[in-house]
């Protein structure tokens, strides 16, 4: 069987420049990635992390950093359930000016044999890199409803 | 005889949008032709109807039937594509789209289903395509704009219809 390898492709009304600084700050990851904070000084080598509301999400480290083309790191979930219990794969993001817009090519790859990370991020980048795209052209984000679905659970339990 | 369709490609955008927007601007005519490359789309409302994609010059691009026609959650139709005339080798294919609410947002969910075993390379021109459309769609629905994406069917594809028998 072929490795599974996850490839999405969005076209945005925008510049590189705003598309790979989107990508890679961490006020504007904040508002677009559901509040998922990126904090990394993009230094090929160095750690990437996600927080959201004071937990880790997301480790990696800095693959390739070529403002405003190409951003690579690897990837490790330490969201539930995966908790980091799965070796970290690979994302790749190209960015393309093409007339007006931007071609967004997110790749990601190099995963754990049977990964159950493959199947969270399948679900997962559409919605990312949706919002991604109205932030950028909309100035608005979307939510992303397994948190909501989560924090609705949550406060059920606690009035229970 | 049946015919059956195996998904080949699925591509997922989520929307700030009602439902009901969506399904509109997937199923006017005016609108397609902001996202769809000036297509036009033709449809009778109802399982069993026509449905076709027109060019601006009056020419058939796809032509195809309603499967399923349930506003505003599912889109299904037969999608025979008659221009570029060696195009119309092709055998048709079936493309459904899925509207659902998540949370807030609409998620749209288009699914490109084959009846045969389809090369990689004829894939590729609905792999490329469906996003630079689909990205149209919700740029238009969320801004009032759409995007003016340039695009030729890849040369791998149009080789591969050229092999065909």
């Amino acid at each position: 069987m072929s490795k599974p390898v996850f490839v999405y492709v969005t076209y945005i009304a925008s510049t590189p420049e705003k598309v790979f600084k989107a990508l890679t700050d961490s006020d504007a990851t904040a508002k677009f990635w559901f509040g998922n904070a990126v904090t990394s000084d993009w230094k090929v080598g160095s750690q990437v992390t996600f927080h959201r509301e004071g937990k880790l999400i997301v480790s990696g480290k800095v693959l390739e950093h070529d403002a405003p083309r190409r951003l690579s790191y690897t990837f490790q979930s330490h969201h539930e359930p995966h908790n980091g219990t799965e070796k970290p794969s690979r994302v790749v993001m190209d960015l393309e000016q093409q007339r007006d817009q931007v071609k967004l090519t997110v790749t990601h790859d190099d995963f754990a044999p049977d990964s159950k990370v493959f199947v969270s991020i399948s679900n997962g980048w559409p919605l990312v890199l949706s919002s991604l795209k109205s932030y950028l052209e909309a100035n608005r984000v979307l939510y992303a409803p397994w948190y909501e679905e989560r924090a609705k659970r949550e406060a059920e339990k606690a009035a229970s | 005889m049946t015919v059956r369709f195996t998904p080949k490609t699925v591509y997922v955008t989520y929307i700030a949008a009602a439902p009901e927007r969506v399904w509109q601007a997937l199923t006017t005519p005016e609108l397609t032709q902001k996202y769809f490359w000036d297509r036009a789309i033709e449809l009778e409302p109802k399982a069993g109807g026509a449905f076709a994609l027109r060019l601006p010059d009056g020419r058939v691009n796809v032509q195809g039937a309603v499967v399923d026609y349930d506003p505003p959650r599912k889109l299904s139709v037969t999608w025979g594509v008659r221009w570029p005339e060696e195009f119309s080798k092709l055998p048709e294919c079936l493309v459904t789209y899925d509207i659902a609410r998540a949370g807030k947002p609409v998620r749209l969910t288009m699914t490109e289903s084959h009846s045969w075993d389809v090369p990689e390379a004829i894939l590729s021109g609905g792999r490329i395509g469906w996003p630079a459309v689909l990205s149209g769609l919700k740029s238009l629905l969320e801004t009032g704009k759409p995007l003016a994406i340039e695009m030729d069917p890849p040369r791998e594809m149009i080789e591969a219809i050229k092999n065909l028998k």
